[in-house]
């Protein structure tokens, strides 16, 4: 397969990874502002000034300024870093622990009638709904965010890999191994685990999208994060009230999000596209 | 093979898998393996022939304990392989094996060569990591006939008939005593599977092995093994000697199979025994001799199931006609 590679001509892995290029340059810049926020910002995020409100903007405030008179630039800037942060915990949480629910919803059919149950329960309500109530449950904060949005997210990566697991079990290489006396453990993360891993990096990529447009749906509507903390969701949600007369106040925000998730969707396409003809 | 010596003893095997049912209809059952008793002898070949679906490849599993018994009894060298639990019966994996029938599935595509064969080795414990399997894999890459070159490379690199010796070779990682032969070369070109024939036929002479084989090759059967048993939906009709089998087949299904052995020479179809029907399902099989729905001689006699007769010594048939003469 290495061999394959070096003798591709510009032109086809051009056609064939043009879109990771793209979009991995576009997710860079993002990552790039996100970490250097402080030296990127022109004003406190936090800082309103009652004679600074509404601002148009200007070359004081690139992106004018909010109902407190906060600049929105700075605050946009810093809201890339709450935004994607929670995005990636959340992806990466659930992504791990759905991994180990499907594998044993899979292998063990005991697990697969308790776990798949509850999981299957998850699903019957939209996933917002389902993220509102538990926070509600669970109360204010981050970290309850996130804890919600990983259970929603749960159900269809552990039905993903249950899938794969379900189809692997009954190949021969396993039973090989069954036969030569490996342990259960060992069969799962040596022979079953490796195999499942283009789907999940393909569903790494693409879930990262769906994960920053939830976040930033919930911040709209005003559940679990404190509101002050500048997020993408959350300075949509506070330009609402201006939106008729000073709709650039919302749209800086929302370009931002339109952006950030139109790239790792992008991603996720052309990372499945690599992935997928090796695959089978 | 003065003195034979039992390696592995089947008491009436039974495999059943349960159907998917409605909770108030009555379970019912796949008789994949009903009530069979056989046993091989230490460095034997014993072939397994019937058709397909009459229960070969899951006998072969049951008698690894891959999938468990529904009922029966196996003895593995004087143990009771059915009573053994977890760790106990993972030791003794190390001494049975088995080479399943398609060698595209049952290398695992992630795997180098050499992590595939030593794979065994570190399980048993016998080599404690992958450094100090690298002998042993140059060996049996070698007894196998394949370059020892090989251990870096996946297994997508090779052909069908290499992969079935990277398949034997994993199986003789641990110096087993049985080794059972799924059907390993009906997925292989004719041209290879001569080779592979021939390697196995080698390596029993050289590591005194015990081959359980199943096939639904009868040419092959013949050429390999010492002994055959029949199989017919789940149950055994016939068991001998080749020689017994192929020279006086005494059970009409068997004499229908051997009848349909293309001869050199032959253009007619003279002589030939033509069953009408289908195999029926495993799910209903017909009552008494499994046989009798598709069998010439069949009687309503044959209802009641037929006692199994030692016509000469050895030679084992389940069927009415041998006793009711």
């Amino acid at each position: 397969m290495k061999k394959n590679k070096k003798k591709m001509t510009p032109k086809a892995f051009l056609k064939r990874y043009l879109r990771v290029m793209v979009s991995g340059a576009v997710l860079l810049f993002i990552f790039g502002v996100a970490i250097f926020a402080p030296l990127i910002a022109t004003h406190d995020p936090y800082e309103s000034n009652i004679y600074n409100m509404n601002q148009l903007p200007s070359a004081e405030h690139y992106f004018g300024t909010d109902v407190f008179g906060r600049d929105i630039f700075s605050r946009v800037v810093y809201g890339s870093r709450v935004s994607l942060a929670i995005t990636l915990t959340v992806t990466t949480v659930a992504i791990i622990i759905g991994t180990c629910l499907g594998l044993i919803c899979g292998y063990y059919k005991w697990a697969d009638r308790i776990l798949m149950r509850i999981l299957e329960g998850f699903n019957a309500l939209p996933g917002i709904l389902l993220s509102i109530t538990l926070i509600t449950i669970l109360g204010n904060g981050v970290d309850k965010l996130i804890i919600a949005m990983v259970l929603v997210r749960l159900p269809s990566i552990a039905r993903l890999v249950r899938q794969q697991v379900l189809s692997l079990k009954e190949k021969e290489f396993v039973e090989c191994a069954r036969a030569c006396g490996a342990s259960d453990l060992r069969i799962i993360f040596k022979h079953i685990l490796p195999q499942c891993t283009s789907p999940l990096i393909i569903r790494f990529t693409s879930g990262l999208g769906g994960a920053i447009l939830s976040q930033a749906s919930l911040a709209f509507l005003g559940v679990g994060m404190d509101p002050r903390i500048p997020n993408w969701g959350g300075i949509i949600n506070e330009g609402r009230a201006m939106v008729m007369a000073m709709p650039y106040q919302c749209a800086y925000a929302g370009v931002a999000i339109m952006i950030t998730t139109l790239a790792f969707s992008i991603l996720g396409d052309g990372v499945r596209d690599i992935l997928d003809p090796k695959l089978r | 093979m003065s003195e034979k010596q039992v390696l592995v003893e089947a008491k009436h095997i039974r495999k059943w898998f349960p159907i998917k049912k409605w909770f108030f209809e009555k379970q019912a059952y796949v008789k994949a393996v009903d009530d069979v008793t056989l046993s091989l002898y230490r460095g034997e070949t014993l072939g397994i022939v019937g058709e397909s679906g009459c229960g070969k490849s899951t006998m072969a599993r049951t008698l690894l304990r891959l999938i468990e018994p529904t009922d029966g009894e196996i003895i593995y060298d004087g143990m009771d392989l059915c009573a053994m639990k977890g760790k106990e019966l993972r030791k003794l994996r190390s001494r049975m094996q088995i080479v399943f029938q398609d060698p595209y599935s049952s290398l695992n595509p992630r795997m180098k060569i050499g992590e595939i064969i030593s794979e065994p080795m570190i399980i048993s414990g016998i080599k404690k990591n992958q450094a100090e399997c690298m002998e042993r894999v140059y060996e049996l890459l070698d007894m196998v006939g394949l370059d020892p070159t090989y251990v870096d490379r996946y297994p997508h690199e090779f052909s069908g008939g290499q992969r079935q010796r990277i398949v034997i070779a994993r199986a003789l990682a641990t110096n087993p005593e049985l080794l059972i032969c799924d059907e390993p070369v009906s997925a292989l070109d004719v041209s290879v599977r001569a080779q592979v024939l021939n390697l196995l036929e080698e390596l029993q002479e050289k590591l005194s092995l015990t081959y359980m084989f199943i096939s639904h090759d009868l040419s092959v059967v013949e050429h390999l093994c010492d002994r055959v048993a029949i199989m017919y939906l789940g149950q055994l009709m016939e068991l001998g000697t080749v020689d017994q089998i192929y020279d006086n087949p005494s059970h009409p299904y068997t004499q229908a199979l051997l009848s349909a052995i293309p001869k050199v020479g032959q253009h007619d179809s003279t002589g030939r025994i033509l069953l009408e029907g289908d195999i029926p399902s495993p799910a209903n099989p017909p009552s008494g001799c499994r046989f009798r729905t598709r069998c010439r001689f069949a009687t309503e006699a044959c209802a009641t199931t037929p006692q199994t007769n030692e016509i000469e010594p050895g030679h084992f048939v389940s069927c009415r006609l041998m006793y009711e003469k």
